[in-house]
């Protein structure tokens, strides 16, 4: 599976490419981006740190759970072989500009609703334990870290 | 026994460092070390009463006890996405 941080532009098509198998007829890829704004600011420029060493083992942890959702309309147990949903995602850290991928995130399953049940976990499972933090710069030069979420010990209480 | 300590974002900004080495005793545990951090360190006398803590990597309560080189890293609230 392909699950990095990286400091590196974020390619969906590599995402899309590393999760497709002839077993999944739904691919969805999630993309996200550095918006201009924030909480009535002007942001001109978003910079990333992660502890990138940790960061890739909790993906690696978000990804094995996301794939193990229970698949509806397969008598609630999740699918396993061929017929698992396949993931990627990439974080990307440093000096993002307005408009640029911080998150790409890649699924593909045998069926649609899978697709985008294991994307949304993995994204809202990101945004509460990843250990990555974001700094944005505003018009006029002053930057600020952005609050977030506070990961309970253990990690994976969801 | 020596321990190392990471630090990011904000408190990576507020130590000024984004490593310490720390000789701690023996026996020490997670909020025993984060309140000698607020107390030797200066900048991080602003870190809250239980900051969250990683130990090796992997997410830690504040009971648990350190051992020998291992590495404790204090994180703020994680803004990843």
């Amino acid at each position: 599976m392909l699950l990095t941080i990286t400091r590196d532009r974020i390619d969906p098509h590599a995402l899309l490419d590393a999760v497709q198998r002839d077993e999944h007829g739904a691919a969805l890829l999630f993309l996200g981006n550095v918006r201009n704004h924030n909480d009535g600011r002007s942001v001109i420029a978003v910079r990333y740190e992660a502890y990138a060493e940790m960061a890739e083992a909790v993906l690696r942890e978000i990804a094995r759970e996301a794939i193990r959702l229970p698949a509806e309309g397969a008598g609630g147990t999740p699918r396993d072989g061929a017929h698992a949903p396949t993931v990627a995602v990439v974080h990307r850290v440093g000096e993002l500009a307005v408009g640029e991928a911080s998150i790409g995130i890649a699924v593909a399953a045998p069926h649609r609703d899978e697709a985008y049940r294991v994307s949304r976990y993995i994204i809202e499972e990101v945004k509460r334990r990843l250990p990555v933090w974001k700094q944005e710069r505003y018009q006029g030069g002053l930057e600020s870290w952005l609050p977030g979420a506070v990961p309970s010990a253990g990690g994976n209480s969801g | 026994m020596l321990i190392r300590v990471l630090l990011f974002g904000a408190y990576r900004e507020w130590a000024g460092a984004g490593e310490l080495g720390l000789d701690v005793p023996e026996g020490i545990t997670v909020a025993d070390l984060t309140e000698t951090l607020r107390a030797r360190i200066h900048g991080l006398d602003r870190l809250p009463a239980r900051p969250v803590v990683a130990v090796n990597r992997a997410y830690s309560d504040s009971a648990k006890v350190l051992l020998e080189d291992d590495e404790v890293a204090l994180l703020p609230p994680v803004a990843g996405g």
